[in-house]
């Protein structure tokens, strides 16, 4: 008997009685989504940034190698996406448009299909999302239907930018992933 | 491995076990308020215990859809009976993509498996990359919390690890300029790699994904550079439905840390062109844990961590003091069903407070299993131990009232003549930090007598 069979079998011959599944119910919910939602991007270390804000920093010139997946801020990439996902080694800002936000947590959903490259959102340095405001719903129940059985080869939630408290307890931002998360609600 | 002794040498570092002790505390208050922001939350579970009570129920027929299912999406499954049948197909993937270097993600399945050493053995360099993950392997140490690995250590011991391993400067304790160190190094690490490992906090049945949450975005870099990404799950993981996952992932981090969501969570379902992706199933004693009625919800466990911040023990004797790779209430549960013998002090590291089922997410009922668990150990304990003279003799002196009566006498009047060395030596271990009451002149039965004739 090889190993599949063999944990099958032992899991079988244990004749466990079936415990019925239970069923999600509807959970109210009273606040304000956007406003929760904004509220839970900025616990997460995150930043809600304003349209003239984001301008305003891709005016700046503070960010070097700029790559946009999103149409109307493409004119500010400057770089193109390359064949080898290695390459983004060196950007300093994606932009990228999410699926829809999640109220009570911030959480944005982004899957393949808005990411071009799976690691762009963790690589680059510095990362901004752009929401449309309409998509937001209250809980990860709601996030769930939202998606239904829609199928893509990865999909992520991203609530914040990357972070540790592993040295003592201290929050420090920037550990891995990109060193910040900026929404842009529209 | 003896909890009692480990745990006396954590408490030598006073200040350093007092620090511990209020810093999990901390946590565990984070976790409170962040859990009473939802209305629902005691309805999540419920949930959350439900779904899981189905998924034990129906183990075998959700493994064969999520492998059908996997398969389907183009991710290749192993299954592997215990430790060692696992690290060997890790290192059969290895050798078949000529690799000698991984990156690895926190997986406590793998610290399970000790396959870190035997990659190691086998001349592949393993790379932890979680921050606190590969600060405890630069000191050739596990995990001492399965969600705040280097928990244990002080940041100017972290500096001295990362000015010998990093070359920062000597004596610069402070945390960012340590994390963006590690941050430089460890993306040297992720550039290069070919392959990586992680963990899995879910593997959804009816769709054959899997999910993994970080903050970090260790696991992320490393997978999505990588060609290779192998994921390392135990059987218990799953849960039936895509939708389920809204339960789940509502409750873990705001148990595990008191945010409301990881900030990374990763839904793998299949490959990118050119790349792949494996599944290992684990077993390594979770069917026999399964088969123990008493002791089979232990599986439900999603691993958040609630249950070490909130125990008093766990708070004042560090996670090395349990010598198992999940320390804490929860490990003091799966451990024993492992190996009774060499966890045989676990069930008895707890007061039986219940404080650890009652913020477990998934309703376990830990400190009700510990006490199961006791009762296993003392039956298995055959050999002749003070404790069990004691209860003998014991037995004798309230069962006979004569022997009861004389027995007290006795110890009144001797206790207050008898050296200390003597009242207190090892074999009285209540007296270790404890004094003994100050003792009555007569009994109870002589006092009412007396106070009759008054």
């Amino acid at each position: 008997m090889n190993s599949r069979e063999q944990i099958l079998s032992d899991i079988r011959i244990l004749k466990i009685d079936n415990s019925e599944l239970p069923t999600i119910p509807q959970f109210e919910y009273e606040a304000d989504i956007i406003e929760s939602f904004k509220t839970s991007i900025k616990t997460n270390k995150g930043e809600i940034i304003s349209e003239e804000a984001l301008m305003d920093l891709l005016e700046s010139g503070e960010f070097v190698n700029v790559y946009s997946a999103s149409e109307p801020y493409s004119k500010y990439s400057n770089c193109s996406l390359p064949e080898d996902p290695h390459e983004l080694k060196n950007l300093d800002l994606a932009i990228i448009e999410g699926y829809f936000g999640v109220g009570e947590n911030g959480a944005i959903w982004l899957d393949d299909s808005k990411l071009g490259h799976r690691v762009l959102p963790f690589i680059t340095e510095h990362l901004v999302i752009v929401v449309d405001k309409k998509t937001i719903v209250p809980n990860m129940h709601e996030a769930y239907e939202r998606i239904g059985q829609a199928h893509s080869g990865f999909g992520v939630f991203i609530a914040g930018p990357s972070k540790t408290a592993d040295i003592e307890q201290s929050l420090v931002i920037g550990a891995h992933g990109a060193k910040s998360l900026r929404v842009l609600l529209i | 491995m003896n909890h009692p002794v480990q745990a006396a040498k954590f408490l030598e570092d006073k200040s350093n076990a007092k620090w511990h002790d209020e810093t999990l505390w901390f946590v565990r208050d984070k976790r409170d308020l962040s859990s009473k922001s939802i209305p629902e939350w005691e309805k999540l579970r419920e949930l959350a215990s439900g779904i899981k009570d189905n998924v034990l129920s129906n183990l075998d027929s959700y493994l064969v859809e999520f492998e059908k299912n996997a398969i389907k999406n183009g991710i290749k499954i192993h299954w592997a009976k215990d430790a060692e049948e696992h690290n060997q197909i890790v290192l059969s993937i290895l050798k078949e993509k000529d690799c000698k270097a991984i990156v690895k993600s926190k997986s406590i399945l793998t610290e399970e498996c000790h396959l870190n050493p035997y990659l190691e053995e086998n001349g592949v360099e393993v790379v932890d990359t979680d921050l606190g993950e590969r600060i405890v392997q630069f000191l050739n140490q596990p995990p001492s919390h399965i969600v705040l690995p280097a928990i244990h250590l002080k940041k100017e011991h972290i500096s001295e690890i990362f000015h010998e391993k990093l070359q920062t400067e000597k004596g610069n304790n402070d945390p960012y300029y340590l994390t963006q160190a590690a941050r430089k190094h460890l993306r040297e690490k992720f550039l290069a790699a070919k392959m990586a490992i992680t963990g899995v906090n879910f593997g959804v049945a009816e769709t054959g994904e899997f999910v993994v949450c970080t903050n970090e975005g260790n696991a992320d870099m490393g997978v999505h550079l990588a060609d290779t990404h192998i994921a390392c799950m135990g059987i218990e993981k799953l849960i039936p439905k895509r939708e389920h996952l809204g339960v789940f992932l509502r409750l873990l981090a705001r148990s595990a840390t008191g945010q409301s969501i990881t900030n990374y969570n990763s839904h793998f379902r299949s490959p990118s062109e050119g790349k792949e992706i494996h599944i290992i199933l684990l077993d390594n004693g979770r069917t026999k844990q399964l088969g123990r009625e008493k002791f089979r919800n232990s599986l439900k466990c999603i691993r958040c961590g609630a249950c070490m911040n909130t125990c008093p023990i766990y708070r004042r004797s560090g996670g090395y003091s349990y010598g198992s790779v999940v320390p804490g209430p929860i490990g003091s549960i799966l451990s024993p069903g492992i190996d009774l013998k060499k966890h045989s002090t676990l069930p008895f590291a707890s007061t039986l407070c219940g404080s650890c089922s009652d913020v477990c997410p998934v309703k376990i009922n830990i400190h009700e299993q510990l006490y199961e668990w006791r009762q296993e150990i003392t039956k298995a304990q055959s050999s002749i131990n003070a404790k069990s003279i004691a209860m003998k003799i014991a037995n004798g002196i309230f069962s006979t009232p004569f022997a009861y009566k004389i027995s007290g006498q006795i110890m009144r009047g001797s206790l207050k003549i008898l050296p200390e060395s003597v009242t207190y030596s090892n074999l009285n271990t209540w007296g270790k930090e404890r004094d003994l009451p100050e003792l009555p002149k007569q009994s109870f039965k002589d006092w009412y007598k007396n106070k009759g004739n008054e």
